[in-house]
């Protein structure tokens, strides 16, 4: 056997960087589709992962909100599980040892309902050596600037990542709300004020009408729409966002299998979250990491680096 | 807990609009506990996007195609169809292809008794059939079984092969006595008060279930059902609210993963919501 084909026979790089980040795969869970990563080990091997990223953490527990929290809607989801959550402290007591046992990188997702609780979760996270990076949601409300939410107004956004840019000694992933006009000016206000990565994006704004009852299918009348539905949408924001900024981005949304996660790749994304898909098939990841590795042999690349941006001009 | 493309082996009605699937599934016979649930998804395609839970009502052994190959493991599943999930299942047949997600929850506590006392409404009555084989070695088991008209009565006969005095009642009177099957349960408790009393159906039985076994101290235990996305108690969507519940103190269980089966204690039955019909499938009515 000859050296060219020696080398056609070793496993394609499935590596990417992220910010300082060096994942095995460009494969994550999105935040909030993965609980902790407890309920997932039964299935697979976390270390398939190119990532762990954590449910929504926030400084104080919270209960979340009123039944029923999700519907289903044509090739997607509604939910508006209302960022329930166990909080950062028995996170670190009760989850903290689970994660320890991973070489997979450990993102934390986190949020507030001030810019103040920003800002101690940002400090509270750069204690924990076991967590890799943290991933900003800026989705919430600002409940003391009369609930506008901080990822729909630039000034907000830039405002609450420069402060937890401040506070955090790790990487910071920025997710990014697509419920707003223009996304690229979103993504310029969080690189400007420090984000090192941009995560794109976060569920679309949607509601379900029961027509027999004639009631809103979500006691809290509207939730974040995700799954297969969003995808196009996803793609050409990751799109956008990726023309726009120099920081890498992470493409989420609608991701079923290999195929869904090469387009973010094309487009120019470093790394993909899978999210409902996770719901419908606890292995739906692994199939994706394996789907990759086979686009790479079939296209004969030894890099998944060669996909990423490789979109063509028309 | 296991996930895996299966095979359906039969899917026969039972009555009117009732179904009972059985699909192969290695290692049920020694994991499945009473009490838990399967999320079984038609492979392939978008639509519907979820799976679906189902109680498991029973698992088993069948002989193998041909000699000389193992006898096959299976589960049985019944649901009332009422949705798009449900249609889908309804036209599979022997052969067909299920993605297969379980054993999930915790199952019934079993609490050794010389009387128990088994409630189902409708299609609730499919998480008790192998709570009640395990029941009947311990001692008396009496089942319960209510529904609106006769084609809510399912697989009654099962139970009685298991030693099972069974009590039919209905709100038309088409099949056993007529009235709520909670008349029934009132008798019943009159007369065995020292009894367990374990209940699955639709939620004004289950209250109505509760009210009874709270004044005369009986044990309760209930089964829900709930709509959920994954079954693992991943995605929270799934939650009811637990005892001492307040919307400053807000408390809430998984279905899922802390139930299905529930103590009565557990719960908050003043804000037990009418999340489920007596369809079994937890479907939205199509």
């Amino acid at each position: 056997m000859n050296n060219t084909s020696q080398q056609k026979n070793q496993r394609p790089s499935l590596s990417v960087e992220i910010a300082g980040l060096r994942l095995k795969n460009p494969v994550m869970p999105a935040s909030g589709t993965f609980g902790y990563g407890q309920e997932y080990a039964p299935f697979f091997d976390l270390d398939e992962l190119g990532a762990i990223v954590t449910k929504g953490l926030s400084l104080h527990p919270k209960a979340g909100n009123p039944t029923p929290r999700i519907a289903e809607t044509t090739s997607g989801m509604l939910n508006a599980i209302g960022l329930q959550n166990v909080g950062v402290e028995d996170f670190i007591r009760d989850k903290m040892a689970f994660l320890r046992q991973f070489r997979a990188p450990v993102i934390a997702n986190f949020f507030g309902n001030t810019l103040e609780e920003y800002g101690e979760m940002a400090r509270r996270l750069s204690d924990l050596p076991e967590v890799s990076a943290a991933e900003l949601n800026i989705s919430c409300p600002n409940v003391k600037k009369g609930g506008i939410v901080f990822g729909t107004d630039p000034q907000a956004a830039a405002e609450v990542v420069s402060l937890v840019r401040r506070h955090l000694d790790k990487p910071l992933i920025v997710k990014l709300t697509p419920n707003v006009t223009d996304i690229t000016v979103m993504a310029r206000a969080v690189e400007e004020a420090g984000a090192d990565a941009i995560c794109c994006i976060n569920t679309l704004t949607g509601m379900a009408v029961d027509v027999h009852r004639r009631k809103l299918r979500l006691a809290n009348g509207t939730g974040g729409l995700s799954g297969p539905a969003i995808r196009p949408v996803a793609v050409r924001m990751v799109y956008q966002v990726v023309q726009t900024v120099k920081v890498p981005v992470i493409g989420v949304g609608g991701i079923t299998k290999a195929e869904d996660a090469l387009e973010f790749l094309v487009v120019g994304a470093r790394a993909v979250q899978v999210g409902t898909a996770n719901f419908v098939d606890p292995l739906a990841m692994p199939k994706i990491v394996e789907g990759l590795e086979r686009f790479c042999r079939e296209q004969g690349m030894d890099d998944i680096n060669e996909v990423i941006g490789s979109l063509q001009s028309t | 807990m296991q996930n895996y493309n299966s095979t359906v082996l039969s899917n026969q009605e039972l009555s009117p609009g009732y179904y009972r699937m059985r699909i192969l599934a290695p290692g049920y016979v020694s994991a499945a506990k009473p009490g838990q649930f399967v999320m079984v998804r038609v492979r392939g395609g978008l639509e519907p996007l979820l799976r679906r839970p189902f109680g498991i009502f029973r698992t088993g052994f069948m002989p193998a195609d041909c000699e000389g190959l193992p006898d096959k493991e299976y589960v049985e599943i019944l649901y009332k169809v009422v949705g798009s999930g449900t249609s889908l299942l309804q036209d599979l047949h022997q052969g067909d292809r299920v993605e297969l997600l379980g054993p999930l929850g915790n199952g019934f506590d079993i609490h050794p008794a010389a009387e128990q006392v088994l409630v189902g409404g409708g299609i609730g009555l499919v998480p008790l059939y192998m709570l009640a084989r395990q029941l009947v070695k311990g001692g008396n088991v009496r089942l319960l079984m209510g529904g609106r008209c006769r084609d809510d009565i399912l697989a009654v006969t099962e139970f009685e092969r298991l030693g099972v005095a069974t009590y039919v009642s209905t709100d038309d009177g088409s099949l056993g006595e007529e009235g709520l099957v909670t008349e029934v349960l009132e008798r019943k408790l009159a007369k065995y008060p020292r009894t367990n009393v374990y209940a699955c159906g639709p939620t004004p039985m289950l209250r109505a279930v509760h009210e009874l076994c709270r004044t005369r101290k009986v044990p309760l235990q209930v089964s829900l059902e709930a709509f959920m996305a994954c079954g693992v108690g991943a995605c929270l969507g799934c939650v009811v609210k637990g005892a001492g519940h307040s919307e400053s103190d807000p408390h809430y269980l998984c279905t899922c993963k802390e139930g299905p089966v529930f103590r009565a204690e557990q719960l908050e039955w003043d804000l037990l919501e009418k999340g489920h019909d007596d369809c079994g499938c937890t479907e939205e009515e199509a």
